[in-house]
């Protein structure tokens, strides 16, 4: 009898919970991994609020991960087609063979082509015309000062009395700001290669040759601004925390916010976190690039949020991201972040950006100029599919070389076989 | 009166005996619908595969667990270890022989890793080698010595016991984050060295400050359960022995020399082979505390390993030669203990004859 009760037991709860799962309509589920920080989250989450309003059948999942897991673990998780279903990353070619093509389910594709050209094409280094991608912030790199540092220190900031203020130039300053208000570091540049790039051909870099290969061994220009940049460390000018300091980016961020740095080489990216983080703590602002022997220029750069080919969604996937790419929602991103945006109707339109602190306002304009004035060597390498090996052979060799491990022509030849061997194995692959 | 004896309290017991048992009848209840329950699935499976084997197939869970998570694991080291291109799945994979133990052996000179192919490798074995001769060989003289001083019979024995294995139950970044608010540049030491008017030290960014203090580290996050384990075999020692020896007009240093030693042997080639394998494993208290840095002052073995697989080094990730050099690791780790086991065996031998 009792087994008879058990068995009964047994097959009714089983019945039960298929009935649930039959009749239940849980809403579609969208992940999406981005290394948002500050605001952005919150900007985000609101988009992402309005959206689910609209479309109660979706439900997007916001993953906030630190820059590395997107690094590191998203390629992986892309490779065994568990990752999540949009993405935002700096890596726009190198992840593409896992995008998803949204052009069947977009509501209107001519609107993408038009206002994401530069975008789409970027997404399909093999020549396509899958739309996958939208930038989140198209940047360009450049420098910070914290004027109230040359103020207290009675230093002229050079910059404000000249358009062409040479790398040397601003080292002395930055040194003399320094010593006289007894902060820790004068200049700071984050540990990328990508940051270097600007600098570097400002310098006289070319970083490709004739054929479009990045032969770093044999680039003098490329060679002179290590020197110069390996002399930054070994005097003192910069600190060795960022470049030193074992794998992967770094940056000077917080010693910039704390007022500890007096001038900080990153990008227009960092508006929105210094505005957010310093605010009018003290008089910080974007200054233009500083000039080489060859140009003053910045180094273009950027993230995408993209749909990926394995989501099991790719209709609620498109619709998100049309909703996103739509103008009056990109625009809102785009003014609420300082993030410049690439979306070429808003570009022209102008935008209202969504702060009145000066400095921010200040930085942002000296950014629009420094877009403009982008070296076409800057521009060809920022689009070239070699490009990818360059930013970790140059970032980790060059810290080598600061600290001693390798002397200048051993870190040339590491630069060059790293990038050759990293190109073979694309190649092959 | 056998009758009112009857009716008296076997009356009352039986009453209390019809009150309690629908009582324990209720409480059984749930454990026998679980024996029936168990009952429908086990009968039918002890019939199909006998009474013999029922004792493997109550096994078959554990070594399901044994076989997804490390028989796999290490057969897919192996795939990944002979084949190359980028590819995750093993079948995308093509064999390549030994080309990654090649590509990884490949030295001018296996003493300059500036000569070498995948120079950050041997950048990794280098560091190791140094980390493990000073790790090892601290601990287990620190270990020995604690493990000594606990044994006597000191006031506050049992506090001090658990302030030594304490860091023992910390997760290893934990240990190394608090570590590093104490060595960083504008961390505790410095603010104290400031304080006294005294130059500051880059702890971390210094190379050999950097080595010395992943070290350190180390050595703090593990000395407990060494000590620990050296405690208990001090302990196992018969306190006979000591009073016999005594009694012979021993010395202390005699009868540490001819009692304690070689009767903790047993227990310090534990302590040796675990300590070791430890060693040549650091990985996470140093990503932590200087993330390999200096440059590759701090990079070890398993820092190559997880950027090779990970991270991405000479241009890309190379899961090939990452699960390549576990194996070299592997292969070396297992011939080390053999060989130090068969000279403690010998040494046993040579002590019990």
């Amino acid at each position: 009898m009792l087994r008879k009760l058990v068995s009964l037991v047994i097959l009714l709860s089983l019945f039960v919970a298929a009935s649930v799962q039959v009749t239940a309509q849980e809403p579609v589920q969208v992940r999406v991994m981005a290394d948002l920080v500050d605001d952005q989250i919150t900007v985000f989450e609101e988009i992402i609020a309005a959206f689910e309003a609209e479309n109660p059948d979706v439900d997007v999942l916001l993953d906030v991960v630190p820059y590395e897991t997107i690094q590191q673990a998203l390629p992986l998780q892309l490779e065994t087609g568990v990752g999540p279903d949009i993405i935002k990353s700096t890596d726009i070619p190198g992840l593409s063979p896992y995008y998803l093509d949204m052009r069947p389910y977009v509501a209107d594709p001519a609107y993408w082509d038009a206002n994401f050209g530069p975008t789409i094409t970027m997404a399909n280094p093999d020549g396509g015309d899958r739309l996958s991608a939208l930038y989140s912030d198209l940047t360009v790199t450049g420098p910070f000062i914290n004027r109230t540092l040359f103020e207290q220190a009675g230093v002229a900031v050079p910059s404000d009395s000249s358009d062409h203020v040479t790398w040397e130039e601003w080292e002395a300053a930055a040194v003399a700001v320094r010593d006289a208000t007894g902060v820790e570091f004068a200049m700071g540049l984050d540990r990328s290669g990508h940051r270097l790039m600007g600098p570097a051909i400002s310098v006289g870099a070319t970083y490709l040759d004739e054929e479009g290969y990045p032969n770093l061994a044999a680039d003098e220009g490329f060679r002179a601004f290590v020197e110069m940049f390996v002399g930054f460390h070994t005097n003192g000018v910069m600190p060795i925390d960022i470049w030193a300091g074992g794998d992967g980016a770094r940056n000077g961020r917080d010693e910039f916010i704390n007022g500890n740095l007096v001038f900080y080489y990153s990008g227009n990216w960092q508006i929105g976190s210094f505005a957010a983080n310093i605010g009018d703590g003290f008089d910080w602002e974007a200054v233009p690039n500083p000039c080489g022997a060859q140009t003053c220029t910045g180094m273009p750069g950027g993230a995408v949020f993209a749909a990926i080919g394995a989501t099991q969604h790719p209709e609620e996937v498109s619709r998100f991201m049309d909703y996103l790419a739509s103008e009056p929602v990109y625009r809102q991103w785009a003014e609420r972040t300082l993030l410049a945006p690439q979306h070429i109707a808003l570009a022209e339109a102008g935008l209202n950006w969504n702060t009145e602190l000066p400095q921010a306002l200040k930085s942002l304009d000296v950014f629009a100029r420094e877009a403009s004035n982008i070296s076409p060597i800057a521009m060809a390498l920022f689009t070239s599919p070699n490009i990818g090996p360059v930013y970790n052979a140059t970032r980790d060799r060059i810290s080598q070389i600061i600290v001693g491990e390798l002397s200048f022509e051993e870190g040339m030849e590491r630069i060059q076989s790293d990038i050759d061997t990293g190109l073979a194995a694309a190649a092959s692959s | 009166m056998t009758l009112t004896a009857e009716r008296g309290p076997g009356r009352q017991a039986s009453t209390a005996a019809a009150l309690t048992r629908p009582l324990g009848v209720l409480l059984s209840l749930p454990y026998r619908l679980l024996m029936n329950a168990l009952g429908l699935i086990f009968e039918p499976l002890q019939r199909l595969v006998g009474i013999k084997g029922m004792p493997y197939l109550f096994v078959i869970p554990n070594l399901a667990l044994f076989i997804i998570f490390a028989i796999i694991p290490i057969l897919l080291n192996l795939v990944y270890a002979f084949t190359g291109g980028t590819s995750l799945f093993p079948a995308n994979r093509p064999f390549i022989g030994l080309q990654n133990f090649s590509v990884l052996l490949s030295c001018d000179n296996f003493l300059d890793p500036n000569s070498c192919l995948v120079d950050l490798f041997w950048r990794g074995v280098m560091n190791t080698g140094v980390y493990v001769i000073v790790e090892v060989s601290s601990l287990i003289l620190l270990a020995l010595f604690t493990a000594l001083v606990l044994n006597r019979n000191i006031r506050a024995r049992g506090f001090f016991r658990g302030v030594y294995f304490y860091p023992t139950l910390l997760s290893s970044v934990v240990v190394a984050l608090l570590w590093k608010w104490v060595l960083q540049r504008n961390g505790l030491i410095n603010g104290a060295l400031e304080g006294v008017g005294m130059p500051t030290i880059n702890f971390l960014f210094e190379a050999d400050w950097a080595r010395l203090a992943t070290i350190i580290v180390g050595l703090w996050a593990s000395l407990g359960f060494y000590t620990l384990i050296i405690l208990a075999g001090l302990q196992a020692i018969p306190a006979l022995l000591y009073e016999a020896a005594v009694i012979d007009g021993a010395s202390r240093r005699q009868q540490f020399q001819y009692i304690t030693l070689p009767l903790l042997r047993p227990t310090l080639y534990i302590v040796f082979i675990l300590s070791f394998v430890g060693a040549v494993q650091v990985f996470e208290h140093a990503m932590v505390l200087t993330d390999g840095g200096p440059g590759t002052a701090t990079s070890y073995i398993m820092h190559f390993v997880y950027n090779a697989a990970f991270a991405g080094i000479a241009g890309g990730r190379n899961v090939g030669l990452a699960t390549a050099a576990t194996l070299l690791v592997a292969v070396v780790l297992v011939a080390f203990t053999l060989v130090q086991r068969w000279i403690s065996r010998n040494a046993s031998d040579d002590y019990s004859t």
